[in-house]
């Protein structure tokens, strides 16, 4: 187990990078604690297995250096590390029984074989593999292979960290969330340094104590769920966090009033002065959880043209037109909506407004 | 499920069956019909019945060429796979390199089988050949030519010079289509270089060995126009394995009946082999629920 430190990494696949888009991950300065359960969030192709195989040693970063518990890593190997990684498919190892490949990273250290037995068989009965463990591993299911691969980690005590790269890409819905759990569990009760790798926000926000949100190689946001979710850092947090995400609308201050398109907005005039004097592109943010329904020309509130209704169950998801931009709302399943206009209020205290794309603070 | 009844649909299949009546099953049913009858002249003939097969089971020389053939496909196959597996895993994985060595390595497949014959059998002269002349001067006594395991040799040497780059282009096309990921959770794994072949690389190729080996026994088991070209079957008969022998009988000596009789053996002699070796490879390569448990509480261990 190990803090893990990032100091200046960037790596490029290219040999010789010139500009930065050349870079699959940009310059990174990052501290994981040791024990702590992260999430690597964003979408494909941002650089966030290209971090994670930095981590585990796979791959050599161009630049930069990483520490684990404060000594440099940098230049060993993946075993010299003790890492653990779990891949996107099942690694499993085709010839041998479920015992034998759960045996395979310590019988390879030459640990001593009782011990290897004794820690084999915790390993099995900690994931439920305890029935099947005189079975062929080519014979089972993805979920029980991926959960191999999972338990070839685990064996070692002394595993610095385990890496995941979307580990459940392969698995059905409803074992994802037994699996998930099982994860979960098993970071309770061993504290071990967990990395995920997804661009599943489900998946991140319900396994990670903290989430690190990554775009085009950069880290844009690092945080709890809730952060993520209340106060995104940087446009591309507040869209990409969410289902739907936040709804970005620009607009601009003049006159203590918020311009958005024709509509005027009163504002407090201290807030106003803050907003000004951050630049001229300014965008508002909503999350269509805070977004509500108002009285028709009720104060603060704007008229909107809702395109659809629907209705979700447990609640009713709005999409409506404010200006030829398009707005969602999610609203309770008896709350009085239907096509037409409509009148919602967007500012409120969940509100953010963003200068460029970083969110202007409070 | 019902599904509509319409029997003019075998008028379908007939331009088939008219094609393959005349590519195959008409030439076996002639061979069939050689191997019952004594074919005297174009208009006598006589059923013979099993007569000819009883023959050809007991001939002498035709169980010395059985068992000639059958130790060359065996020495063919422990020379050639390992070798192309061998090759596989030495070749450059990607690059100008790659491309180079595949190259290379598929020239002499491309070489027509008696053009094969004929570079060996100068390549080989003790007195004017590159390979001949240095073995005689680095002492050894080598003529392909009078010494009958010289010849079984250099038969031998040149179908595997001829032959291993099919097997190694196969394990070479198999190494590749292995995932990244193996090798990443291997090093991880710490597992070492031996043991990345054994439990990774030799279980996917599985499928491609199996291929290689039903492919180079079938070919070397019919192996005919290289030794006929080189050695011409000797000397004496050294080299004369089934196909020659056959086409002995057949064309030299136009004994049609025993030929025939023959010619029926060889096919099913060859189909047996296969038959047994693809379901042995098949039982070694899926383990069965045997050898699972063969590995009882894992003592059987990568290290065992």
């Amino acid at each position: 187990m190990a803090r893990i430190e990032f100091v200046g990494l960037a790596h490029a696949y290219r040999p010789r990078p010139r500009g930065p888009e050349d870079y699959a991950l940009r310059s990174t300065n990052m501290t994981w604690d040791d024990g702590g359960a992260y999430a690597l969030l964003g979408p494909s192709g941002c650089g966030k297995t290209t971090l994670l195989n930095i981590v585990s040693g796979l791959l050599r970063p161009s630049q930069g250096r990483v520490l684990f518990d404060g000594a440099d890593v940098t230049e060993r190997s993946p075993q010299q590390r003790n890492i653990a990684q779990v891949f996107q498919f099942p690694v499993i190892y085709d010839t041998m029984s479920v015992f034998d490949n759960l045996a395979f990273p310590l019988r390879n250290r030459k640990v001593e074989e009782a011990k290897v037995r004794r820690r084999v068989i915790e390993v099995a009965e900690l994931l439920e593999l305890g029935t099947v463990l005189q079975l062929r591993a080519s014979g089972l299911a993805a979920d029980a292979k991926q959960k191999i691969s999972l338990g070839r980690g685990l064996v070692r005590e002394d595993v610095a960290a385990i890496l995941f790269d979307e580990p459940l890409t392969v698995i059905d819905p409803h074992l994802k969330w037994l699996l998930r759990r099982k994860l979960k569990q098993i970071h309770h009760q061993l504290r071990l340094t967990l990395i995920y790798v997804t661009h599943d926000q489900v998946e991140a926000l319900t396994f990670a104590d903290q989430v690190v949100v990554m775009t085009d190689g950069k880290v844009v946001q690092s945080g709890t769920p809730k952060e993520l979710f209340e106060t995104p850092n940087h446009t591309f947090v507040g869209y990409f966090i969410g289902s739907p995400g936040m709804n970005l609308i620009p607009c601009l201050v003049a006159e203590d009033r918020l311009h958005i398109g024709q509509h005027r907005l009163p504002v407090a005039p201290a807030e106003a002065r803050r907003l000004a004097g951050t630049g001229d592109e300014l965008t508002l943010g909503i999350r269509p959880e805070f977004v509500e329904l108002a009285a028709p020309r009720a104060e603060g509130a704007v008229q909107v043209e809702v395109e659809h209704v629907q209705h979700l169950g447990t609640y009713q998801l709005v999409t409506a037109r404010l200006d030829g931009q398009s707005v969602c709302a999610r609203v309770g399943e008896d709350d009085p909506v239907a096509t037409g206009p409509a009148w919602f209020r967007l500012i409120g205290p969940h509100t953010q407004f963003f200068s460029g794309q970083r969110r202007i603070p409070p | 499920m019902s599904k509509p009844v319409n029997q003019r649909a075998w008028l379908l299949v007939v331009p088939v069956v008219i094609c393959v009546s005349f590519s195959a099953v008409l030439p076996l049913m002639t061979v069939v019909n050689y191997s019952v009858q004594d074919i005297i002249g174009p208009e006598q003939r006589v059923f013979v019945g099993t007569e000819w097969f009883r023959s050809v089971l007991r001939d002498e020389e035709l169980h010395g060429a059985l068992l000639r053939q059958v130790i060359f496909s065996l020495c063919v196959l422990l020379a050639q796979i390992p070798l192309g597996i061998g090759l596989a895993l030495a070749m450059p994985e990607k690059g100008w390199r790659a491309s180079a060595s595949l190259v290379v390595l598929a020239m002499p497949l491309l070489i027509p089988w008696n053009v094969v014959g004929t570079i060996w059998q100068i390549y080989a002269r003790p007195d004017i050949g590159l390979a001949g002349r240095a073995l005689n001067r680095l002492g050894l006594s080598y003529n392909y030519t009078g010494n009958s395991v010289d010849a079984w040799l250099t038969v031998l040497v040149m179908d595997v010079w001829h032959w291993t780059p099919l097997v190694a282009l196969l394990c070479y096309a198999g190494l590749r289509a292995i995932p990244d990921a193996y090798y990443q959770a291997a090093r991880i794994d710490g597992a070492s270089r031996l043991a990345v072949f054994r439990y990774i690389q030799l279980p996917k190729l599985r499928g491609v060995l199996m291929i290689a080996v039903l492919l180079r026994f079938m070919d070397s088991f019919m192996i005919y126009t290289e030794p006929f070209v080189l050695t011409g079957g000797g000397p004496g008969n050294a080299t004369t394995f089934l196909s020659e022998y056959l086409t002995q009988k057949a064309v030299g000596q136009f004994d049609l009946g025993p030929a025939a009789a023959f010619s029926l053996v060889y096919f099913l002699i060859i189909l047996l082999f296969c038959f047994v070796l693809y379901n042995w490879m098949q039982r070694v390569g899926a383990g069965g629920p045997d050898s699972a448990a063969g590995t009882g509480g894992g003592t059987g261990g990568p290290h065992g």
